[in-house]
């Protein structure tokens, strides 16, 4: 048997043991296991998901083959929930694969009870009437959602919950939290050590650039009167204050120092994205709010507090050229202060739990560690209800994209995707999906579009007639790599949404 | 058009999309049967790389219409991989990457037919590539991106215009994947920028300076590198380290968890060792998954027209929200490898590599030695014609490369390797090489080698332009090397 840490390896780096339990512990639902569903699970059982159950009435025809991966010649006429969760369980052995061969819109309609014993929903290929009511189902039963539709060349993917709250962002670029401008008692002592003009060459090129800038920071706002430099003018007039005490070409920590030198400029103080979350409306806790805001509410007083304006200290340094001995000791300050912010936020925590009559244990260590190392990253994302979206469309929002060259395309899609639902609602099939009438699907098409636009309010806007001929073209197909492509995205925003992270 | 979907068809799907006329579809789109019948009989794609990519290919490519594959990859399959690369299971580990494949892909999707290869790229000769219509890149690695990049551009002819010959334009589909991002581009060598002319969206690989690792290491990475690449050759002369050897591994670990503690540096761990040593890209099956579907989808589309094709460059970022972005690059017309081809001139004497000597007064020199010597006599033209062609391709500023082997046409005039072609071909060394061209004063000649790029010696192939001097249709006036 594969040890599970070797065969997770490559994503554990990703998401880290955190994340990867998180996903053994979810538990998924597929709503139609056609290539979109099956592609979307495939990914999720390789990863290791705890438990996937995959609901799907219909039984395997020729057609099914062409496009679908897991299923194979011996599945014709079978139920096709049953064959595809066989061949997804054989790629894991570790998931919990189980099947139920039943239409989705019949569990619909007739037991929407059923959805709430699972953590998350991926519901693929359903059309707009059933879409709504699954949406409303499964907000009340606070069960996560994700819509995945592949047609023709197009595609849909469209994530549904209340709300989603994330400590690890992880974002590509984000500026170190180093308080050059702004240094705690401990860090200016430190810096206080140091003489910019020691005359051994030794000692000079291996005093780390953040030494230099706190100390060359502090210069320049004592000769301004308390101001940074701000003006491209003044920046400018920093960064050759830098150069101008290099004592030799080959001083790498002056060069870093020099680059590094915006991060000197950065305001201090918290972010506005930050502000905009201690300031939401669920930072103010009560009996319902989740760990997550509890931490916030936290940060919020730790911030009006011994924050002094700021958000707990991050405690990790990037590399830079320094001494073992300079590094060390500096890494030691930067953790000491992260701690000490960390053990402050601890405490407000735990009397915030207290205060609603919770075990105060109840939000483990790590996480709070978590919490403040990633306190100014935090994100919280809310997504509207299918429902609202389609009775009060953002105008604006979709009046620029059909306006826009690069969006026009998408958002055309977008509006054929649900004009193709009324389409078939009125006609029992889809625009294109037999030969044969192909004129006259276009010119109905064409009539629902104008009805979709109109409802949305895009009453001046039409969608050109190579887009809508497309459409028809596509005639509902469900091709291979469009599936994959489209259950690979579902898939990763699956993950994203599991994970903390 | 209509009888064909009243019968249940395996194609029910696609054949929306071949059959049927469009308006969004690509300049060559001519719907039918036949077109759909085209594609699985005479369409010829190659895979190049049967991990992670390459697995979601085969399986899009087969399910995409396409009957004939190939599958390159000189890998076997190791327990880190089952993650992502779906059709491997645990009982596969220690096997060859393309064969199994190759083999799981067949048993699912019937009437498709893959012809595993389980070798490295470089083993395959030139025109083993230049059988298939597409070639579609699943790699890791620049090196071998470069590679291949090279092989298909080199089948690429320029007319009298210096406009690409259509028949002779091998299109290539790229991907690669990095966490949550990932990027697919389509290469049209002669139209599209090929790898070598956007080479710069792959910064080198961050490198430690020695002197930090030596005497001021920092993090833990210092500590592992230390190991790796100091003491390791200290403690082990002459054995090389094997980064796939886990007594290998460990021992580097150990040695750097003594340095960490020795400096007070935190984090070493096995993983970070491994990572850090290995270089591990961090790989998820939803990420392959995304770009391989986006890959196959371009190959289709190049293959049938059925809808136009990206141009060229796709990236997708899913670490924040999700980013899906398509940028037109452009050639670079100067770029040595989908360019023209480097032009070199020669004396028709010339001959491929042995000792060539010319005598002036009393002198009798020989090779690269003339260069030097003559060189004070301001006779650098006569000499660079003079020496033979294959130390010119070492001395060449744009090539620089060495050990080369001399193909033309398809036909070997010098292979360095394997012993048996190096035999058969070592007597043309000594002839000259306008004869071994058959008299021709102008043609396109390939060459493969090495050369050094960032300290390091990777393969290499080169289309040259060779052009006889003194042979009607040649000016004298451009010097060797001015394409």
């Amino acid at each position: 048997m594969a040890e599970p840490k070797t065969k997770y390896d490559r994503q554990l780096r990703i998401w880290g043991e955190q994340g990867q339990a998180a996903l053994e512990k979810a538990s998924v639902c597929l709503l139609n296991c056609g290539p979109t569903g099956s592609e979307t699970l495939k990914n999720l059982v390789l990863g290791g998901i705890g438990s996937i159950t995959v609901i799907d009435g219909s039984k395997v025809e020729l057609g099914d083959l062409g496009n679908n991966f897991m299923l194979d010649e011996s599945c014709v006429g079978q139920s096709k929930a049953k064959s595809v969760c066989a061949f997804l369980q054989e790629l894991n052995d570790a998931v919990k694969a189980k099947f139920i061969e039943e239409y989705p819109e019949k569990l619909i309609e007739t037991n929407p009870s059923f959805f709430s014993q699972f953590t998350l929903v991926v519901a693929t290929q359903l059309v707009e009437d059933s879409m709504v009511k699954l949406d409303r189902i499964c907000r009340d039963a606070n069960v996560m959602l994700i819509f995945a539709r592949s047609y023709g060349l197009a595609g849909l993917v469209r994530i549904s919950l209340k709300e989603h709250t994330v400590i690890e962002s992880k974002p590509d670029h984000f500026l170190d939290d180093l308080r050059l401008n702004n240094p705690w008692p401990e860090l200016r002592k430190f810096a206080e050590t140091f003489d910019l003009n020691v005359p051994d060459p030794v000692a000079h090129k291996h005093t780390p650039y953040v030494v230099i800038l706190i100390k060359m920071a502090e210069e320049w706002t004592k000769a301004h009167g308390g101001s940074l430099p701000s003006t491209r003018e003044e920046k400018k007039e920093f960064k050759e204050l830098l150069k101008s005490k290099m004592i030799a070409m080959d001083e790498d920590n002056y060069k870093e120092a020099i680059e590094a030198s915006f991060k000197v400029f950065a305001p201090r103080g918290i972010s506005s994205d930050l502000r905009q979350i201690i300031n939401d409306s669920h930072a103010e806790v009560n009996s319902n709010s989740s760990d997550f805001w509890v931490m916030v509410a936290a940060l919020k007083e730790f911030i009006a507090n011994e924050g002094d304006g700021e958000a707990p200290l991050e405690g990790s340094i990037p590399d830079m050229t320094s001494s073992t001995e300079h590094y060390v000791n500096l890494q030691k300050i930067y953790q000491a202060k992260a701690e000490a912010d960390f053990i402050a936020i601890e405490l407000r925590v735990r009397n915030i739990q207290k205060k609603l009559g919770r075990e105060p244990g109840s939000i483990p260590k790590a996480m709070i560690k978590s919490f403040c190392k990633n306190a100014r990253k935090l994100k919280v994302c809310r997504y509207r209800l299918i429902e609202d979206e389609f009775n009060s469309p953002s105008i604006s929002e979709l009046q620029k994209y059909l306006t826009d060259e690069d969006y026009s395309v998408a958002v055309g899609f977008y509006i054929l995707l649900r004009a193709v639902d009324r389409f078939a609602a009125n006609y029992n099939s889809f625009p294109g999906e037999f030969d044969g009438a192909m004129d006259e699907d276009i010119s109905r098409l064409k009539t629902a579009a104008v009805s979709v636009l109109s409802d949305l309010g895009c009453n001046g806007s039409t969608l050109t007639e190579d887009l809508i001929n497309e459409m028809c073209r596509f005639g509902a197909a469900e091709l291979h790599a469009v599936a994959a492509l489209i259950g690979g995205i579902a898939s990763q925003e699956v993950i994203k949404v599991l994970s903390p992270s | 058009m209509a009888d064909s979907i009243v019968t249940p068809s395996r194609s029910r799907d696609l054949d929306k999309l071949l059959l049927r006329p469009g308006n969004l579809v690509g300049p060559t789109f001519e719907p039918g049967v036949e077109l759909r019948d085209d594609l699985r009989e005479y369409a010829r794609i190659l895979v190049v790389g049967a991990g992670g990519l390459g697995c979601e290919l085969l399986k899009d490519l087969a399910l995409s219409g396409f009957k004939n594959l190939e599958v390159i990859d000189m890998d076997r399959i190791e327990v880190s991989n089952l993650n992502r690369q779906f059709l491997f299971r645990v009982e596969d580990v220690g096997k060859p990457k393309a064969e199994v494949a190759a083999k799981r892909v067949m048993e699912r999707v019937s009437g498709v037919n893959i012809v595993p290869h389980f070798c490295r790229i470089e083993d395959k000769e030139i025109e083993f590539y230049n059988d298939f219509n597409i070639i579609v890149l699943g790699l890791d690695s620049i090196e071998a991106r470069s590679y291949i990049n090279a092989v298909a551009c080199g089948f690429l002819e320029y007319d009298s215009d210096d406009k690409p010959r259509e028949e002779t334009i091998k299109p290539m589909v790229d991907g690669g994947t990095e966490g949550f991002k990932g990027h697919a581009r389509v290469i049209v060598p002669g139209v599209t920028p090929c790898f070598e002319c956007t080479i710069w969206l792959f910064p080198p690989q961050v490198k430690f300076p020695l002197c930090t690792l030596a005497e001021t290491p920092r993090n833990a990475a210092h500590c592992i590198e230390y190991a790796h690449l100091i003491k390791w050759d200290e403690v082990h002369s002459g054995k090389a380290f094997d980064a796939d050897d886990p007594e290998h591994m460990k021992w580097v670990y150990s040695e750097a968890v003594k340095r960490a503690e020795l400096f007070g540096i935190p984090g070493v761990t096995y993983s970070l060792t491994q990572g850090v040593v290995k270089n591990i890209i961090p790989a998820i099956a939803s990420t392959n998954a995304i770009i391989s579907a986006a890959c196959a989808l371009e190959t289709l589309k190049i293959a049938s027209g059925c809808s136009k094709t990206l141009s060229n460059y796709l990236t997708y970022n899913g670490v924040e929200g999700l980013h899906i972005k398509v940028t037109e690059f452009v050639r670079d017309k100067d770029c040595l490898v989908c360019g023209s081809g480097v032009l070199i001139e020669l004396d028709t004497s010339v001959t491929l590599e042995k000792v060539f000597s010319i005598s002036l007064g009393s002198a009798v020199t020989s090779g690269l030695n003339i260069i030097v010597d003559y060189h004070k006599f301001g006779l650098v033209c006569v000499l660079v014609l003079g020496v033979e062609f294959i130390h010119q391709l070492e001395q060449h500023p744009k090539l620089l490369l060495s050990k080369a082997s001399v193909t033309h046409r398809g036909k070997n005039l010098y292979m360095q390797a394997p012993p048996v072609l190096e035999e058969m071909t070592r007597s043309n060394l000594s002839l000259p090489l306008y004869d071994l061209m058959g008299k021709i004063p102008k043609d396109i000649v390939h060459v493969t080698g090495t050369t050094d790029k960032h300290d390091k010696k990777t393969s290499c192939l080169r289309k040259l332009r060779v052009a006889f001097k003194g042979i009607d249709g040649v000016t004298d006036m451009d010097m060797a090397g001015g394409a």
